[in-house]
């Protein structure tokens, strides 16, 4: 079995001043290409830390963590840039784009670091955008857009360089519920019409129903796995 | 692979310099006014150095002074020379001579009916000293020496007042000839000059060359030879040339004859170096702080930049992108700055009303701005290198790792 994700017996622990806290405990998971799965689970349960482990964003306090069999929890930071460039797509909750560039120019933004060609990088870009239905707004910069929109461009852009991953925390936390559930259409249309595996976090019921797979953390430690497919 | 990103980082750059226009406007504007007063203070003071650099080697120095070997520590009567022979004639005729002269220049008195004083009495050839000295040029009395040798004198303006004489007047000068017995002989005052400095116009007084050897028994021989050239900084290849020519006598450069003027120059750059560097620390506090603001303020971009997968160096290259716009737009008004105030003081700027005291030391109250290529052009490379330099630091910040809480609070 071909596994985008792979993590051994990971742990985290944030020491702050002498205050530590336990925030993952052991966790251990496989992730298959192509899945879309869902973490779950309260606030501070340990979503946003395990997500920012596995796209590299952070370092474990134990364990191993591989991204299409690369091990990520010991990569040097260049690797680990050009990983998150060439494999990885992120959503965050808030604060995607870059406020000074259009919709169009955030979603080539990385195609640009890429090397794509200019040619190439706005054809494929103006396809993602009308793909997200974003089309007529290509050249409005992100306070121009609304948060749904502006959470669109960022899927787009996540997803135009065809990473083999997508880490989405929370991305719908901002939305009201109409506009949440049409993004959560759009991460599984991408989903099955890219071919690409993504892992969101959300403690909303109704984006959980979405998923093909809902792990549910607590207190830092996976407490169900279920295949709801 | 850098190249490739060039205008990703200078558009990023140029948008985020747009999106604080106030902030940009301040800091461009104090960048721009450092530049400005560098460029200013350059043409300015390079401008009064010049022009009395000028008016001191028309003062009877020249480019390149000939004199007997111990003239200069004691320019009396007995340390003379011979006319010039043919070889040295011929080395006096190179194309970098524009102008030469022969003199007599000897300690004397001058006596009026009711006043004597100390003077240097200089025997001139009147023609040759066009384009040589001040002399023809500074009668504005009276009439210059016309023959070779008429028996016309001309005082200083001062020195008149002093000697209560004037145009069409007679006085006596005295002085040691060279059978070291005092000669006199009476002159008639032809021409008053006027002159900067107070000293030169108090402290000369010209004769014919040929009157003032024959007062002085001196029959063809002279004090000195001055002479000027194209180029006073280019000495080198004429003064080895002159020194093969008259081996036994001292052929000098301006910058030997009158080592104070050397002096000018170096207490000139100096003053420039403290300037440049004070508006420079000025100039680099304000650039730092802006773009540390600027830095801080986009703590989340930059992490989101890194979780991009945007390599540090881009991100260093950002920030250091907008340091280069800043300092580019700023040395460009800066210079258009300078340049229009130089411009428009090119009638010169007149500081007589703030100091009367400049005409006694020789310097002119009103001063003809010079822009000197390599001033500018220091003035230049020191802002942008250095400038560039102190952005190191904020952009150093910006490209540190962004702890993961700073991309994914809201
Ligand atoms: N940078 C940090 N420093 C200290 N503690 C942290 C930090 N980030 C998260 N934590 C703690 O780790 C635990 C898990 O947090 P998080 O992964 O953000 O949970 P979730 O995303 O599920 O709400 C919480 O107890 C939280 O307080
Ligand atoms: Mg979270």
């Amino acid at each position: 079995m071909e596994h985008t994700v792979l993590c051994r017996n990971v742990s985290k622990v944030y020491r702050q001043d002498t205050v530590a806290v336990q925030a993952l405990t052991d966790v251990s998971l496989e992730i298959p290409r192509l899945d879309f799965v869902c973490l779950s689970g309260p606030s501070g349960s340990g979503k946003s830390t395990l997500l920012n482990l596995i796209g590299g964003l952070d370092r474990p306090t134990g364990g191993e963590i591989y991204v299409d069999g690369n091990r990520v929890d010991q990569m040097e930071k260049g690797a680990l840039a050009e990983l998150r460039l060439r494999r990885i797509g992120f959503v965050f909750q808030a604060y995607n784009l870059i406020p000074v560039l259009t919709a169009r120019e955030n979603v080539e933004f990385v195609m640009q670091l890429q090397g794509v060609a200019a040619g190439e990088r706005t054809r494929k870009a103006r396809e993602i955008l009308k793909e997200v239905g974003l089309e007529d707004l290509e050249n409005r910069r992100p306070g121009e857009l609304s948060g749904g929109q502006q959470q669109r461009v960022a899927v787009a852009r996540a997803i135009v360089s065809a990473p083999s991953l997508v880490l989405a925390d929370e991305p719908t936390a901002n939305l009201d519920s109409k506009t949440a559930e049409n993004l959560m259409q759009l991460l599984r249309h991408m989903n099955r019409e890219h071919g690409v595996t993504f892992i969101f976090s959300t403690h909303d019921k109704l984006v959980m129903e979405f998923s093909q797979r809902l792990i549910t953390l607590r207190d830092g430690r996976i407490v169900d796995d279920v295949r709801r497919d | 692979m850098s190249m490739l990103k060039a205008p990703l980082l200078l558009t990023l750059a140029w948008r985020n310099l747009w999106r604080h226009r106030g902030r940009t406007a301040a800091i461009l504007f104090a960048l721009a006014l450092g530049v400005w007063s560098m460029v200013s203070l350059a043409a300015l003071s390079r401008g009064s150095m010049e022009q009395q650099l000028v008016k001191a080697i028309l003062n009877l120095t020249g480019h390149i002074q000939i004199h007997a070997p111990d003239y200069r520590d004691d320019p009396v009567v007995e340390h003379r020379l011979s006319p010039p022979g043919a070889a040295l004639t011929a080395a006096l005729s190179r194309p970098e001579v524009t102008a030469w002269a022969p003199r007599v220049r000897v300690p004397a008195v001058v006596a009026s009916e009711r006043e004597s004083a100390g003077v240097t009495l200089v025997g001139i050839d009147p023609a040759r000293e066009r384009g040589l000295s001040f002399i023809p040029d500074a009668v504005t009395e009276g009439r210059y020496l016309e023959s070779t040798d008429e028996a016309g004198i001309l005082l200083g303006r001062k020195l008149a007042e002093r000697l209560e004489t004037g145009v069409g007047r007679r006085v006596v000068v005295m002085s040691q000839d060279v059978n070291n017995s005092v000669a006199d002989r009476g002159f008639r005052v032809v021409g008053i000059f006027d002159t900067e400095p107070q000293a030169a116009e108090e402290g000369y007084v010209f004769v014919t060359l040929a009157s003032a050897q024959r007062m002085l028994k001196l029959g063809d021989n002279i004090s000195e030879i001055a002479l000027m050239t194209t180029d006073r900084d280019r000495l080198d290849g004429l003064l080895a040339a002159l020194r093969a020519a008259a081996p036994d006598l001292d052929v000098q450069p301006w910058t030997v004859v009158e080592p104070l003027l050397v002096l000018t120059e170096k207490i000139v750059n100096v003053i420039l170096i403290v300037w440049y560097v004070i508006v420079f620390t000025a100039m680099s506090f304000g650039l730092v702080n802006t773009l540390l603001m600027a830095v801080f303020e986009r703590t989340r971009e930059f992490g989101l930049f890194q979780a991009l997968g945007m390599p540090p160096r881009h991100i260093l290259g950002q920030v250091l992108a907008e340091s280069c716009i800043l300092l580019a737009v700023a040395l460009a008004l800066g210079n258009l700055g300078g340049w229009l105030t130089v411009l428009a003081l090119k009638d010169g700027l007149d500081l007589s009303a703030f100091a009367q005291g400049f005409e006694m030391m020789g310097v002119s109250p009103i001063i003809y701005p010079a822009l000197r290529a390599g001033d500018v052009t220091a003035a230049n490379v020191l802002v942008t290198v250095l400038g560039l330099a102190a952005s190191l630091y904020p952009a150093w910040r910006a490209a540190r790792h962004v702890p993961v809480e700073a991309i994914t609070r809201v």
